[in-house]
């Protein structure tokens, strides 16, 4: 018990927490923005594992992790641009269309990982980049907060910056306040001239470039290749992160990190005696339970509110 | 007023693609700075020619002449381009937004890529100020009144520089003070040079505020008119083709035992605001009850209560003796409760179902009313044509769709099928909203003759006309609470009901308890 306690309160957990909570975050982040232009994108999962391939066999043929980088956006870009065609065109089910992304993704990466490498599992093969961690001066000097908040990814730092630029994006912006009202009264904002698709389309669009840069970071950041199905849920769990957070930016990244913990507490309890099996399903138990917790204080909430007026009334 | 038109619809026909012809060789013409009515019958044509005027249709035929040139818009954008705005009946707004924020939504003035609230403000505060509109620019609009909510609706019409403002039937959900107000407002706009297209059913207000009228009946004009030159008469003889007044001979009451009984009903909202706190009254047999009341204070709580779909309510209510609290929907039925709700788009019918298989969405479970393990359909089908007759519904026949129908005709059905179930209470909610003059005379007319045949009636309407003419006895509600209580309508006055419906005067407990009947 001594050594579990000693695993969380170390700097090394603290750290290991950001690291894994980045692609949760970007997940999470693209569920944000398609949710609040009011279409569900649950493609996440799907685009996520696009761009983790794209990126990592561009950069392996390219040379340039970067150049890899750029491929895997336009890799979930273009996915999302495919998901909005059909829905918004064509008006196929979203929820149908991002089931399709999904399975798509999950089998057509492991198709093109045997056409490009000859392997079906991972692309140990491919000589692919990794995006370069970042040392932050003077932060890296302070002890504790030093070793926990620098030295990670890129493109965890990314993440975090995406946070601020989707807050003030939503909150002070027109497109931010078009896409708001396109989610909650789509006929207000076209009665004002406001094109509902296409403003659902950009969201979707943006959406495509948050799991896009959270694929990436699996396949160049947090691990150096691709292996099949490496998500691994993260998608869903950023789904989950949006909806726990309550569609509010700055709760969808609270709740990120809760989950990040999740995930990496399950990482940093392998070195125990437990089976590893049981261990992997912490992010996903987590995940089940902030659920539920989420529903009954939203219940709670609700039920205080009313018996406060109650009171109020006698 | 100007003598060339500023606008102008020649020879306008709209054939949609399933072959109803909503308009046609419709003329129109539209002069500066005039207010101008539109009235006719639901399904005349009215709402086509204005969503053609406003971009939202194409027309099929015919040619539409802006100060003199020809336009043609395809999108309401291009009207609002064009100077034409509409207020549209169900406001078009997003409530969690401020008032500014609706007002500037797609037309956002920024700064260095964000928007400028502050110029916003200024903007919103200047044209309030101009055409004496008085709002809070920083007030969310979903804690706004209804007459409020249509005010940020007219300032977003004019904020994007619109000279003619279309108005669909802006009076339907106001209270007879706000809709004063309206027009207050609506004078001062036509003052600054604006020209106002007024689409109503009530004819008293076309009356005190229009200048112009164009009367519209099955789809063709039947004339445009200077207002100062028709009585309310002429004008509803233009619209249906014959004498229709709201009045009807009634005979006396004949009040029986109470059928339904309610005592202290009381409701708890989500958000926690009281919606009916001690709500006691009874119908008897053999009489209309009235519930007067401006929206929202708690008769749609109150309905639900009565027609068993309000989990969680306290107090009793008994019909014909037997406890109807807890009891699904169906055993209410059963025990001979019929219903009939205020939005038949979505509780009244089955948009995409049949005239036939709505109209036996009460009796399908009967056996007379199915052969072994399949339904009568000739039975059926006879009984549905049988209905279409009786209640004069404009249709193709039996297997229509019922979401075809003009709301007057689809409102025709829903109550024939409340009616024909023979119910011992019958609940109408806002029976006759949005429908035409005639199909309201036939439904209350109706009513009347179900009273009279003994059946107890509870009648809940926003229309001060419909339930000081059909009730029998009238009880106003307000907050949650009954404030007023008139055993006879005939001795209630517009101007008294209104004061009760806005909770400026209210009876004390004793005598609205009276209402009970013990």
């Amino acid at each position: 018990m001594n050594n579990f306690f000693s695993i969380l309160f170390s700097t090394d957990f603290a750290f290991s927490v950001l690291r894994v909570m980045t692609p949760i975050l970007f997940a999470a982040l693209g569920a944000l923005i398609s949710n609040k232009a009011g279409i569900v994108n649950i493609g996440m999962e799907g685009t996520m594992l696009t761009s983790a391939l794209t990126g990592v066999i561009v950069s392996a043929y390219s040379g340039s992790a970067w150049v890899g980088l750029l491929a895997g956006i336009a890799s979930g870009i273009a996915i999302a641009a495919l998901l909005g065609f059909f829905t918004l065109k064509f008006k196929t089910h979203i929820i149908l269309g991002g089931i399709a992304i999904n399975m798509f993704a999950s089998g057509g990466t492991v198709f093109i990982l045997y056409l490009v490498s000859g392997d079906k599992g991972a692309s140990t093969s491919l000589k692919s980049g990794v995006l370069p961690s970042v040392h932050i001066p003077l932060l890296q000097d302070i002890p504790v907060l030093g070793p926990i908040l620098s030295g990670h990814n890129i493109l965890t730092y990314v993440s975090l910056l995406c946070v601020i630029g989707l807050y003030y994006m939503l909150a002070k912006t027109p497109l931010g306040l078009r896409i708001r009202a396109v989610g909650e009264n789509p006929q207000a904002a076209q009665s004002v001239g406001v094109r509902v698709n296409r403003v659902q389309f950009i969201s979707l669009l943006i959406s495509g470039f948050f799991a896009a840069l959270g694929g990436a970071y699996m396949s160049m950041g947090y691990l150096s290749l691709f292996t099949r199905d490496m998500t691994a849920g993260r998608g869903w769990i950023g789904i989950a992160a949006e909806a726990v957070g309550r569609s509010t930016t700055l709760g969808t990244f609270l709740s990120s990190l809760l989950f990040g913990a999740a995930d990496a507490l399950a990482n940093a309890l392998q070195v125990l005696k437990i089976p590893a099996e049981l261990i992997g399903t912490t992010p996903y138990v987590v995940t089940v339970i902030g659920l539920v917790v989420y529903a009954v204080t939203e219940a709670k909430v609700k039920s205080r509110k009313l018996a406060k007026n109650l009171e109020k009334n006698k | 007023m100007g003598s060339s038109p500023l606008l102008e619809m020649r020879n306008i026909t709209k054939v949609y693609p399933n072959g109803v012809v909503a308009n046609s060789n419709v003329n129109f013409s539209l002069v500066e700075g005039e207010i101008h009515a539109i009235v006719g019958e639901n399904g005349a044509g009215k709402s086509t020619l204005m969503k053609m005027i406003f971009g939202m249709e194409e027309p099929s035929e015919g040619e539409m002449l802006l100060a003199g040139s020809k336009m043609r818009f395809r999108s309401p954008q291009d009207a609002i381009d064009n100077g034409i705005g509409m207020v549209h009946q169900h406001f078009m707004l997003v409530p969690s937004f401020t008032v500014v924020q609706n007002i500037v939504l797609g037309m956002e003035p920024t700064k260095g890529g964000s928007i400028n609230y502050k110029e916003a403000v200024r903007m919103t505060e200047e044209l309030s100020a101009k055409y004496n509109l008085a709002i809070d620019p920083h007030a969310k609009v979903e804690n706004l009144s209804v007459g409020m909510k249509q005010k940020v609706e007219i300032l977003k019409v004019l904020i994007r520089g619109a000279k003619v403002l279309i108005l669909d039937e802006p009076t339907a959900v106001l209270t007879p003070q706000e809709t004063e107000e309206l027009f207050r407002e609506l004078k001062g706009l036509k003052r600054e040079g604006h020209t106002i297209v007024f689409i109503s059913h009530k004819l008293k207000e076309v009356k005190e505020i229009c200048d112009r009228i164009t009367i519209m009946r099955s789809g063709k004009t039947e004339g445009v008119f200077t207002t100062s030159d028709m009585s309310e008469r002429d004008i509803s003889r233009l619209m249906v083709g014959r004498d229709v007044v709201l009045k009807y001979d009634k005979t006396e009451r004949r009040a029986g035992p109470a059928v339904l009984r309610a005592r202290d009903l009381s409701y708890m909202g989500p958000e926690g605001k009281p919606l009916l706190s001690h709500v006691s009254f009874s119908v008897r047999e053999g009489e209309i009850v009235g519930i007067a009341g401006v929206e929202g204070n708690g008769q749609a709580e109150l309905v639900q209560a009565l027609t068993g779909s309000l989990p969680g309510v306290k107090g009793t209510v008994e019909v014909a003796g037997e406890n109807m609290i807890g009891r699904s929907i169906k055993e209410v039925r059963d025990t001979g409760v019929s219903y009939i709700p205020e939005d038949r788009m979505r509780q009244g019918a089955a948009k995409d179902a049949s005239i036939s298989d709505n109209l036996i969405a009460m009796f399908y479970r009967m056996k007379e009313w199915n052969r072994g393990l399949f339904l009568n359909k000739k039975k059926i089908t006879r009984f549905t044509e049988e209905q279409i007759a009786r209640y004069n519904v404009r249709c193709k026949g039996p297997e229509q769709p019922i979401g075809m129908l003009s709301g007057g005709n689809m409102q025709k059905i829903v109550v024939a099928r409340e009616c024909e179930a023979a119910p011992k209470l019958l609940i109408a909610e806002q029976p006759t909203r949005g429908v035409d003059i005639g199909a309201a005379r036939l439904i209350h007319e109706r009513l009347l003759e179900m009273r009279d045949d003994g059946c107890a009636i509870l009648l809940l309407s926003a229309d001060l006309n419909e339930i000081l003419e059909v009730s029998d006895s009238l009880l106003v509600m307000y907050n949650g609470q009954f404030v007023a209580y008139y055993p006879d309508v005939k001795e209630v006055t517009e101007e008294e009901l209104g004061f009760a419906m806005l909770g400026i005067k209210r009876q004390d407990a004793a005598e609205v308890r009276r209402a009970l009947h013990d």
